[in-house]
């Protein structure tokens, strides 16, 4: 998904995650767990990486991997890790005792990332996933996102680069035009 | 069920007892509180022993709302709160389980403590026992009332302040029956039980609309 600033990229997302009422239509999903909304279907990876800093970094993925449902895996088969392999997956295993307070932004981004490896989601919801990271980590992500691609999964992301990712359909949002001409008038 | 929920109520005492959390701040508040009320209304023993079970009371409320603002704010901040929202539990429970925790770690101490500031207070053995185990019940129902006001105030920078405005006249039966349960123990006439169940059911009743309402307010709170 791209677009100019304010566009509403974020906007779609957080409506996928069902975090913004819709104000007509309906989001449904096919294939998924009957009993289980779109949404609780999806992990959302946005700016917040809802990390607290007075849990240690191992704490705060452990108590994700226990508090988010998981989508079972006749549903969507994947592999789980295990919160420590994926914190040292991820190159923060040597942080996991530490108070996250003292993690940088990227690693704090890492460890939210994480997040999404310990619980089974079939749709992954992703606002500029490649935002505060490095070089290194970046390739690693895509690593990642690729993977996810490849078990059957699905990934709606809003981005400013160029993702060479395996399978993508591109959404460009726009402005209405009319929209702009009332900003010339006023 | 179990699983989350347990994992969930560790999370909230350990964010509670840590760094920056607040458990004890509500207890210094509530000394503060109470310590201050001699020196406003003289040095009258008898007076105090009569007033001793209302100071408490309000002591113990004003205490209860100081923390109450961060119960979900602090998750909205960091974006916790949408992933409460997405998580496919029960928001209900949710809010009840955070409630039961921040209450063991806010409410308890309070209770804990009132014996010891009851001496402050010269209140006699039985009025001691009855306050305790008033505050003991009543606590509860402040914190489930205040759940309310946090979620309708969670988008507020500066929602405390809201929170006490709309929550202290929803706390004020509590506030009557506690005192009032609490008053008929020292004066015989008066039966203990009765203001006692009904401060009983109050705390049922909010255990029951509290979560309702708290989590309602917070799903129209997240866009």
């Amino acid at each position: 998904m791209t677009g100019a600033n304010g566009v509403g990229k974020s906007s779609l997302l957080r409506t996928l995650a069902g975090l913004v009422p819709l104000k007509e239509g309906g989001i449904s999903l096919e294939g998924g767990e009957d009993d289980r909304t779109a949404f609780e279907h999806s992990h959302y990876f946005g700016h917040q990486d809802a990390v607290k800093p007075a849990l240690t970094v191992l704490e705060n993925l452990t108590f994700w991997q226990a508090f988010t449902a998981p989508i079972s895996a006749d549903v969507f088969p994947t592999e789980i890790h295990k919160p420590a392999d994926a914190l040292e997956f991820l190159g923060i295993g040597h942080t996991a005792r530490l108070p996250a307070a003292y993690l940088s932004a990227g690693q704090k981004r890492r460890l939210s990332l994480a997040r999404l490896l310990v619980s089974s989601r079939p749709i992954w919801l992703m606002d500029e996933p490649t935002s505060a990271l490095d070089r290194h980590s970046e390739a690693q992500l895509l690593g990642l996102m690729n993977a996810h691609l490849d078990r059957g999964g699905m990934i709606v992301t809003a981005t400013h680069t160029d993702l060479p990712l395996n399978s993508i359909r591109t959404l460009h949002l726009e402005a209405p035009q009319d929209v702009r001409i009332v900003g010339e008038l006023a | 069920m179990t699983g989350w929920a347990l994992s969930l109520f560790r999370r909230e005492i350990s964010l509670a007892v840590r760094v920056g959390g607040s458990a004890m701040v509500g207890v210094l508040f509530f000394l503060a509180v109470v310590t201050v009320i001699p020196f406003g209304v003289g040095p009258d023993l008898n007076l105090l022993a009569r007033i001793g079970p209302a100071v408490l009371w309000i002591g113990a409320l004003l205490a209860t709302l100081l923390g109450l603002d961060r119960l979900f704010q602090a998750d909205r901040e960091d974006g916790a709160l949408d992933l409460f929202l997405m998580s496919g539990r029960s928001l209900e429970l949710l809010v009840l389980i955070k409630c039961l925790a921040h209450w063991m770690a806010t409410g308890l101490p309070l209770v804990i403590a009132a014996p010891v500031l009851a001496i402050f207070l010269n209140l006699e053995p039985v009025a001691i026992g009855a306050v305790t185990l008033t505050l003991l019940v009543g606590t509860p129902a402040l914190t489930l009332i205040g759940a309310v006001g946090a979620s309708l105030t969670v988008s507020l920078r500066r929602g405390g302040l809201l929170l006490a405005v709309l929550v202290i006249p929803l706390a004020i039966p509590v506030l009557i029956f506690g005192v009032s349960s609490a008053d008929a123990a020292i004066h015989d006439p008066v039966p203990f039980m009765t203001p006692f169940l009904i401060l009983c059911a109050l705390t049922l009743i909010t255990a029951v609309i509290g979560p309702l309402a708290s989590a309602a307010a917070l799903r129209f709170s997240s866009d």
